[in-house]
């Protein structure tokens, strides 16, 4: 491949973030200084080069932060500093919703417009925000700031919420939940001005309101144990579960797993000492871990939680699975929404990482493994395993068609362990039986928890209209009734109109599935999903019509494109959506109601048939929940 | 990517047999081997047992599924597959129904295994296969769309699943050029509830003198990707950028085709299924209402540049060349050309002086 790289030099300050990332470039073939006496006629870097192609995403994070936008002179020195075809860099860069490639003020506020948000006004703030600021999009008079539209940010129980990213020399990402028009605008101009914005609460109760309660296993330390500091987190139980683990070897760690009957929490719920045993009978010199932190399902914030508040026990468990599978480096992909979980879990690897707890010959058992943070970049998909994969690899966050599968064929093409955050909060408990006791819990005692199918603990992330939003911890087997009254149950004793379990990707259901226990088997047996573990409530002032075009939306604009089911058939769902909106206003619809829905059909048939990942296959899966239910939608 | 430390060498700590003094070997050469030496035998693989269709076929082991149908005579339409690049099983028109799978599984890069059922004509294949037609035909002018053996023709298959495309509503109408390259991934206008079919419809791309793009004809079918990069010219001048219905197929930041890197090897016009990329020739012609296949031969020769011997199949019409491929099944060119064949026969055609 000849690198073809034309246009005018990248800037200095462009350059700097670059070279911040991968070090000085060393030859003018890289993009340095030409020194004639090295670099006379052998070309260097190539295949060295290449190898580091999984940096492109860092490298444009650091662009981006720096810049505010992603120029093409910076692009073609990120080509020339990585070998990486100009047009490929830019598919990769106009992939991710968090990355610009046209100029864009420094500050920007990114407003959460998604389900959750809207229920409490997140409209009615972006028209608020339309008169003071302009339309979304537009600079400023004096060009720093703007404000843009967001899907969700995972910031659901104390919604509306937003963003907020400043580029410069001190780059700054933080969010904001509530807010206003008045506290966007005033952030902005606080950002603009070279102040310090103002962050969102720190209070845990406001997210976690179960924190400090007994009995709690899952939420033990969050709020109660200090995020930052690895001592306090091993003086309330922390790293017994490695201990043990390496205790007990890595088969009969497996072994526990397995005998938990622990699923995977991330919405797929596939058994997750089948996935360990899987890797570890892999032969193969390399192998990687990766814990799935892309937790971007609207509605979904029991893994920010996780990942603001128990850092550390994120660590310990990738360790723990390392440890098992018999690989030596991990990988956490954290959203790139989420910049206190990002702190955190960088400061809980430095400080393990200087406690000899990652590195080498970890606990002197002659293990070695590491753990190394990569940011996404504003891409839902990239929550798919593949796609994820594809990510950390530098490219355009397209999911792979499987077989084969992760446990084969995955990160870098080697046998990879993929989980979700909750997922490995939950193996810390069977390996331990919890923060508070002593000794191994054992997979046994951890499978008597909850339900014959749904063992253990179970996160759920609650919003809209209930009293209390926030992540609640319960045991399998608790009703959607008894949970919607842990968080105080509907404000004012409105009716419920409907509850939207599993998130964008899930199904509604209405009163009925009230009293249905919430299980992997029993929300099956009538038709829903426990998806990633929302439970969003809608009264019976909830426009619901507003809310399925929302959704259709959400999947319009995060369809990776790569696949035609999914990359027309949310375009055509949201078009049928909107007409059927629109039909109802109309004294003479075109097409009548049953013929609409008779073409969503089958426009669901096909994505969820021919689509090639759970994306596409769960596209309509709410939108045709709730038209299918008489009286549930005035559609 | 990790770097993992290397081992020092030569610290192993097993005892080794001391080298044999090097005069024996000049002084005793070992025998020349008469022939050249065979690689040990292999035994070919059992052929495998399936069902297609209820009946029982028996499949060479490591063949596709489609391989296998065709090999079986069950015509399956495809659209991004091609025999000389690798399967990128984007569009989705060769689905099957494989038993025990949850979803349909794509039968261009989907691997046969001992006891599969495939259903190539179910229920639920037609429906898929039908909805993804309309799909395509109700945003994407795919009237060019085949006839290219084996693909066939998109119409004959829209025709056999009974797809309507115009179920989606009447096309919209184009938009301005440059307009949809510049689309931000995660936002997009929502509609207002007409009865306009959102299409990728735009003006056509011209910015050199051999070839167009028409990306109102472009599926997203990746093989003008692959084809320019690893499967083919390794040269990487397009890339899909931009994502979901905005995904489209750019050079960096949509710089025209003489900034980019292209080599006008023209290899993306060979694997373009839909016409999207063409021959300024046959552009033009087809402009001027001049462009009559029937009227064309097709002349195979030996491509007189260099000493390759690529195979060439001139495309004349009215004693003129309008085009130059190469056979899919050529050994020396896998049906890829570089631009001194692809384009280069206006000498040919010079009949001034």
């Amino acid at each position: 491949m000849d690198l073809h790289v034309i246009g005018p030099l990248a800037s200095p300050a462009e350059r700097a973030a670059v070279d911040a990332i991968l070090g000085p470039a060393t030859s003018g073939w890289s993009g340095g200084e030409r020194n004639a006496a090295t670099d006379g006629r052998a070309a260097r870097g190539g295949h060295e080069a290449r190898s580091r192609r999984d940096l492109l995403l860092p490298v444009l994070h650091a662009v981006q932060g720096r810049i505010g936008f992603i120029s093409q002179p910076a692009l073609n020195y990120v080509c020339r500093r990585l070998t990486i075809p100009p047009a490929e860099a830019y598919g990769v860069a106009t992939f991710y919703a968090l990355f610009a490639t046209a100029p864009r003020p420094p500050v920007v506020a990114h407003v959460c417009d998604d389900i959750a948000c809207r229920l409490v006004g997140a409209e009615a703030l972006c028209g608020d925000l339309e008169r003071s600021l302009g339309p979304a999009g537009s600079p400023s008079a004096d060009g720093r700031t703007t404000w843009l539209r967001s899907p969700c940010l995972g910031l659901c129980e104390r919604a509306p919420a937003a963003m907020f990213t400043l580029a410069g020399e001190s780059s700054t990402t933080i969010t904001a939940a509530p807010v206003d028009a008045v506290g966007v605008a005033s952030r902005l101009a606080a950002a603009a001005a070279g102040r310090t914005m103002a962050g969102g609460t720190t209070d845990v109760r406001a997210f976690a309101p179960q924190a400090g309660e007994p009995g709690v296993r899952l939420l033990a330390r969050v709020g109660q144990v200090d995020p930052e500091g690895l001592e306090a987190y091993r003086s309330a139980g922390g790293y017994r579960a490695l201990a043990n683990a390496i205790a007990m070897g890595r088969e009969a760690t497996i072994a526990e797993v397995t005998a938990s009957r622990l699923v995977g929490r991330g919405g797929a719920a596939f058994p997750t000492g089948r996935k360990w045993s899987a890797v570890l009978a892999e032969r193969s010199g390399q192998k990687y871990v990766v814990c799935n932190a892309d937790e971007s399902e609207p509605g979904t914030f029991k893994d920010r939680v996780l990942l603001e508040e128990d850092p550390f026990a994120v660590v310990e468990s990738m360790t723990i699975e390392g440890f098992a599978v018999g690989a030596s480096k991990g990988y956490l992909y954290l959203r790139g929404e989420y910049p206190i979980a990002g702190e955190r879990m960088a400061n809980a690897i430095d400080r393990a990482r200087s406690a000899g707890l990652l590195g080498e010959n970890i606990m002197g058992s002659g293990f070695a493994f590491d753990v190394e943070l990569r940011r996404g970049a504003g891409a839902y998909i990239c929550g798919e395993e593949t796609a994820l994969f594809e990510s950390i690899e530098g490219k355009r966050g397209e999911p792979r068609n499987k077989p084969p599968f992760p446990v084969e064929v995955g990160l870098f093409g080697k046998p990879t362990a993929i989980n979700n955050v909750e997922t490995l909060a939950n193996v810390l408990l069977v390996l331990t039986g919890g923060p508070s006791a002593d000794g191994v819990g054992g997979g046994e005692a951890f499978a008597s928890i909850g339900t014959e199918g749904s063992t253990g603990p179970k996160l759920f992330c609650l919003s809209g209209h209930v009293a209390r939003p926030g992540v609640y911890e319960v045991t399998f087997g608790v009703t959607l009734r008894e949970l919607l009254g842990l968080a105080g149950g509907v404000p004012g004793g409105r009716a419920i109109q409907a509850i939207l379990l599993g998130g964008a990707a899930g199904v509604f259901v209405g009163e009925e599935a009230l009293d249905t226990p919430l299980t992997f088997e029993a929300t099956r047996a009538i038709g829903a999903t426990l998806g990633s573990g929302v439970v969003m409530v809608f009264d019976e002032t909830a426009d619901l019509v507003d809310t399925l075009r929302r959704i259709a939306q959400f999947f319009r604009d995060e369809s990776c494109g790569q696949c035609v089911p999914c990359r027309v058939g949310t375009v055509r769902q949201e078009e049928l959506l909107a007409r059927l909106a629109a039909a109802q206003r109309a004294p003479a619809p075109a097409r009548s109601r049953d013929a609409e829905l008779e073409l969503l059909r089958e426009i669901g048939q096909a994505m969820r048939d021919a689509s090639i990942c759970g994306l596409g296959q769960t596209a309509s899966s709410a939108i045709e929940s709730a038209l299918k239910r008489p009286g549930m939608v005035a559609l | 990517m990790t770097h993992e430390p290397t081992p020092a060498p030569g610290h192993g700590g097993h005892a080794e047999a001391p080298p044999a003094p090097l005069s024996n070997i000049l002084l005793h050469p070992p025998a020349r081997p008469s022939h050249p030496p065979v690689p040990p035998p292999v035994a070919a693989p059992a052929p495998l047992e399936v069902r297609i269709d209820g009946l029982a076929v028996s499949v060479r082991a490591g063949s596709t599924i489609l391989e296998a149908c065709r090999a079986e005579g069950i015509d399956t339409p495809t659209l991004c597959y091609s025999e000389n690049l690798n399967p990128v099983n984007v569009c989705r028109v060769c689905v099957v129904e494989v038993k025990g799978s949850r979803v349909l599984v794509p039968a261009c890069s989907r691997k046969v295994e001992a006891g599969m059922e495939i259903e190539t004509d179910s229920e639920r294949v037609r429906t898929s296969r039908k909805v993804v037609l309309e799909f395509l035909g109700s945003s994407v002018d795919v009237s060019l769309a085949g006839p290219v053996a084996p693909d066939g023709s998109i119409a004959a298959y829209m025709e056999r699943y009974g797809s309507d495309p115009s179920r989606y509503g009447p096309a919209a109408p184009p938009v301005a050029a440059g307009e949809r390259d510049a689309h931000e991934p995660g936002h997009h206008h929502a509609p207002g509830g007409g009865p306009e079919a959102a299409t990728v419809a735009q003006p056509v791309k011209v910015d050199n003198e051999l070839y167009v793009r028409d990306y109102s004809r472009c599926i997203l079918c990746y093989k003008c990707v692959e084809a320019c990069g690893e499967d083919a010219q390794n040269t990487f001048a397009i890339a899909v950028a931009g994502r979901g219905f905005d995904a489209r197929i750019s050079t960096e930041f949509n710089v025209g085709l003489p900034d980019s890197a292209c080599v006008y090897c023209g290899n993306c016009i060979g694997v373009c299924p839909t016409g999207a990329l063409m021959f300024t020739s046959e552009h033009e012609m087809r402009a001027e209402g001049t462009w009559d296949e029937s009227a064309q031969t097709i002349t195979n020769t030996i491509c007189p540049y260099c000493g390759v011997g690529c195979s060439l199949d001139l495309h004349v019409q009215d004693n003129s060349i309008v085009k130059v491929t190469s056979p899919m099944d050529s050994s020396v060119t896998d049906g890829h050309l570089c631009i001194k064949g692809r384009f280069g026969f206006q000498f040919v055609q010079n009949r001034e002086g």
